[in-house]
C-alpha cells in the first residue's frame, strides 16, 4: 500500500470515526455517573435532524448546531427524568428513546419538508465547511473533548464527585453532594456531545438529514465505550480503530489477496464488527463498568 | 415492446388466464414502494413521477405505501389487494417473493413489478437493460475523465447493481481500453440504499485515487456520492431519475431508467382495460433506457462526445454492439 492510500484511509478513518467519539464520550459522562446510556443512538438522530432543520432555516451550520445540541439535551433530560427522578429502569427508557427518536424526526421531517423524513438539502453556509487539513471545526472540537474530558472526570474535584457517583453514591449523598444534581449534569454533558455528534452527520459529513441516517453508530460507540473500559484517551484509540477498519474496509473492495482472490465484500464489510467481538472476547480482558452504573439512587432504604 | 421466447410463454399462460378476468376489477391504483422511500430522488421517485403525472392526467387518486422493513411488503400488498386496489405496482427486486404470495392469493388482482420477474398470470413483470444504459453514460466518463480513471459507487451488492457496472465499465473500455474504473459498493443490506454519509465517503475514497467520474447506481446514498464529486470540483452520473439539475455543471448525465414511463403505463392500460400480464424488456430500443441530456448538463458534453454516445446507441440498437448483461451469467468479462 502506499502513501497516497495510507493518507487516504487516515482521512476516511478520521472522518468516520468523529461521530462515533463524541457519542462515546457522551456515553463515557453519564455512565460514569451511574447513568446506562443505550439512548445515544436516538439523542444522536435527535440531533441530526434538529441541527440539521436549523441550519436550513436559519441559514448558519453553527445556529444549526446549537439547535441540535439543544434538542439533544431535551432527550437527555427525558432520560434523566425517567431514570433519575422517576428511578425508572435506565434500558426501557433508553431503548424508548430510540425508538421515539427513530419514528418522531421521519415524521416531524415529512410533515415539514414533504420529502419523505429528509430536510431540504443543505448549502454554502449552512454546512460545516473544511477550516484545517480539509476537516470542518467541528472534527477539532470533537477531538478537543477528550482531553477535556480526561482532565475534568480524573482531575478536578467536580470529576471525583460524579465517578463516586458512579461508584458509589450513598457515599457522596453521606458527603452532602446531591447525587441528583450530579447525575443530571451528567446527563445534561452528554446531550451536549451526542448533540456535537449528530450534527456532524447531518451538517458536516452529509448535506441534511434523511431517516435513521445514524444507521447503528450510536450501539457502535457503545461498544467502543466498553472496549475502552469507560476512559478518555482509550475511547478515542477504540473509535479511532473502528473508524479505521470501516475506512479499510471501503478501500479494501474488489481488490485480490495472493492465493485467495477477490475477497467478498460481506466478508470485508463484516471485517468491524468481528474484530469488536474478537477485541472484547479476548484481547482487552476484563470491562468493569462503573459499579452504580444502572442502578437508581434511593436515598433512604 | 419486445417479448422473448419466454416472455411469449407467458403471455400464452395470461392469455389462458383472461377468463379470470371476465369482470374487470375495479380501478383503483395503488404503488408500494421499496425501502429508499418515494422522494430518493431517484428510483422511487422516477415511480412517483409517473404516477403523479398519471393523477393529473387521468383525474385519477391513487394510494401508496412506503415500507419501513422487509416484513411490511406482503403486509402492504395483502392490504391494498384486500381492499379492493388494482391494479397494483410493487416497486424494487425485493418485492419478488412478497408478490408472488400474494398474486396467487388475489388472482383477480392486477400487479406489476418493476426488475424483478414474477411468473403469474395476473403480473406483469418490467424489468430494464440497464447494461445498455450504462455502458452510454460509461462511454461518456470515460471521454470527459482527465485522468483516465472514473469510479463507480453502487448501493446494496446484488446482481441488479453488478449489471449496472458491468455495462459502465464495458462503456468505459469502449472509448478508452486502459482506462482504469474503481468500483464499491455500499453494503449488503437494505441500509445501503439510505446511506449518503457512506456514500459521501466511498466516492471521497475514489477521488483521493484519482477518480473525476464517478457513477452511482445507489438510490439515497446516491445523493451523497453526487454530492462529494461536487465539492471535490469532479463529475457525478445520476442514475434512475434524471440528476442532471442536483448540482448544475457537475453532473455529467444521467442513466435515466423510465420507470416514471413504466408506472403510467400500467396505470393506463389498467384503466383502459388492456393491461396484460407477462414479461416486458425495455432497453435503448424501447426507450427503457436512456442518458439524459438538458439545460444543466449542455456545456459538459462535447459534440465530439454526443456524436460518439450517439454512435453507440445507435449500434447497440441495431446489434452491432453487444453489451455483456451481468445477469445471464453472473460474470463480468472486463
Amino acid at each position: 500500500m502506499d502513501l497516497g492510500i495510507l493518507v487516504t484511509v487516515l482521512d476516511s478513518a478520521l472522518r468516520l470515526s468523529i461521530p462515533l467519539l463524541a457519542a462515546c464520550l457522551a456515553g463515557l459522562w453519564s455512565e460514569r455517573s451511574g447513568v446506562v446510556d443505550i439512548g445515544l443512538e436516538g439523542k444522536m438522530l435527535v440531533a441530526a435532524f434538529a441541527s440539521a432543520a436549523g441550519a436550513y432555516v436559519f441559514g448558519s451550520a453553527w445556529t444549526g448546531l446549537l439547535v441540535g445540541i439543544a434538542a439533544s439535551v431535551v432527550i437527555g433530560l427525558v432520560h434523566g427524568f425517567a431514570s433519575i427522578s422517576q428511578r425508572g429502569n435506565q434500558i426501557v427508557s433508553g431503548v424508548a428513546i430510540n425508538m421515539l427518536a427513530a419514528g418522531l424526526t421521519a415524521i416531524v421531517g415529512n410533515a415539514w419538508y414533504g420529502q419523505g423524513g429528509r430536510t431540504p438539502p443543505l448549502e454554502g453556509d449552512q454546512r460545516f465547511g473544511g477550516v484545517l487539513f480539509g476537516h470542518s471545526a467541528l472534527v477539532y472540537v470533537v477531538l478537543l473533548a477528550v482531553p477535556v474530558t480526561w482532565f475534568v472526570l480524573g482531575h478536578t474535584r467536580f470529576g471525583l464527585r460524579l465517578r463516586a457517583v458512579g461508584e458509589n453514591p450513598a457515599a457522596v449523598d453521606t458527603a452532602g453532594i446531591s447525587v441528583t444534581g450530579l447525575r443530571y449534569t451528567a446527563v445534561i454533558i452528554a446531550g451536549v456531545l451526542c448533540g456535537l455528534a449528530g450534527a456532524y452527520l447531518s451538517v458536516g459529513q452529509a448535506a441534511g438529514f434523511l431517516p435513521n441516517m445514524t444507521a447503528g453508530r450510536g450501539f457502535i460507540a457503545l461498544a467502543a465505550l466498553i472496549f475502552a473500559k469507560w476512559r478518555a484517551w482509550p475511547a478515542l484509540g477504540a473509535c479511532f480503530l473502528f473508524g479505521l477498519l470501516d475506512a479499510s474496509a471501503n478501500q479494501l473492495q474488489g481488490l485480490s489477496l495472493p492465493g485467495i482472490g477477490e475477497v467478498p465484500v460481506q466478508a470485508i464489510q463484516a471485517l468491524p464488527y468481528l474484530m469488536t467481538v474478537i477485541l472484547l472476547a479476548g484481547v482487552i480482558g476484563k470491562a468493569i463498568p462503573p459499579r452504580a452504573a444502572g442502578v437508581p439512587y434511593v436515598k433512604e432504604r | 415492446m419486445t417479448v422473448t421466447k419466454f416472455g411469449l410463454a407467458l403471455a400464452g399462460l395470461a392469455f389462458s388466464a383472461t377468463a379470470a378476468f371476465a369482470q374487470q376489477p375495479a380501478f383503483k391504483p395503488a404503488v408500494v414502494y421499496d425501502l429508499g422511500g418515494k422522494f430518493d430522488k431517484s428510483f422511487n421517485e422516477g415511480v412517483h413521477t409517473g404516477a403523479e403525472k398519471f393523477k393529473k392526467d387521468a383525474g385519477v387518486e391513487y394510494r401508496d405505501f412506503e415500507p419501513q422493513n422487509d416484513a411490511q411488503r406482503e403486509q402492504a400488498l395483502r392490504r391494498f389487494a384486500r381492499d379492493g386496489f388494482s391494479p397494483i405496482v410493487a416497486v424494487g427486486f425485493s418485492q419478488e417473493t412478497a408478490l408472488k404470495k400474494v398474486a396467487e392469493e388475489f388472482p383477480k388482482t392486477q400487479f406489476a413489478i418493476i426488475d424483478a420477474v414474477v411468473e403469474k398470470p395476473n403480473v406483469q413483470s418490467i424489468v430494464f437493460k440497464e447494461h445498455e444504459g450504462s455502458f452510454l453514460v460509461g462511454l461518456l466518463a470515460a471521454q470527459a475523465s482527465k485522468t483516465g480513471k472514473v469510479g463507480f459507487v453502487g448501493g446494496m451488492d446484488i446482481p441488479l447493481i453488478r449489471k449496472f457496472a458491468c455495462g459502465y465499465v464495458q462503456g468505459v473500455k469502449h472509448a478508452k481500453k486502459d482506462a482504469e474504473v474503481f468500483q464499491n459498493m455500499t453494503g449488503t443490506t437494505g441500509a445501503a440504499w439510505n446511506d449518503p454519509v457512506k456514500g459521501g465517503e466511498l466516492a471521497k475514497g475514489q477521488i483521493d485515487r484519482g477518480a473525476d467520474v464517478i457513477y452511482h447506481a445507489a438510490g439515497g446514498t446516491g445523493v451523497g456520492v453526487l454530492r462529494a464529486a461536487a465539492d471535490a470540483g469532479k463529475l457525478g452520473i445520476g442514475v434512475d431519475s434524471n440528476q442532471n439539475g442536483m448540482h448544475p455543471g457537475k453532473v455529467l448525465t444521467s442513466m435515466v431508467k423510465r420507470v416514471d414511463v413504466a408506472t403510467y403505463n400500467v396505470f393506463d392500460q389498467a384503466k383502459k382495460g388492456t393491461f396484460k400480464a407477462g414479461l416486458q424488456v425495455l432497453g435503448l430500443k424501447e426507450d427503457g433506457v436512456a442518458w439524459a441530456l438538458d439545460d444543466h448538463n449542455k456545456s459538459l458534453i462535447t459534440p465530439a462526445m454526443k456524436a460518439a454516445v450517439d454512435k453507440a446507441a445507435a449500434d447497440i440498437k441495431s446489434g452491432a454492439i453487444k453489451v455483456h448483461d451481468y445477469m445471464s451469467d453472473s460474470k463480468c468479462p472486463m
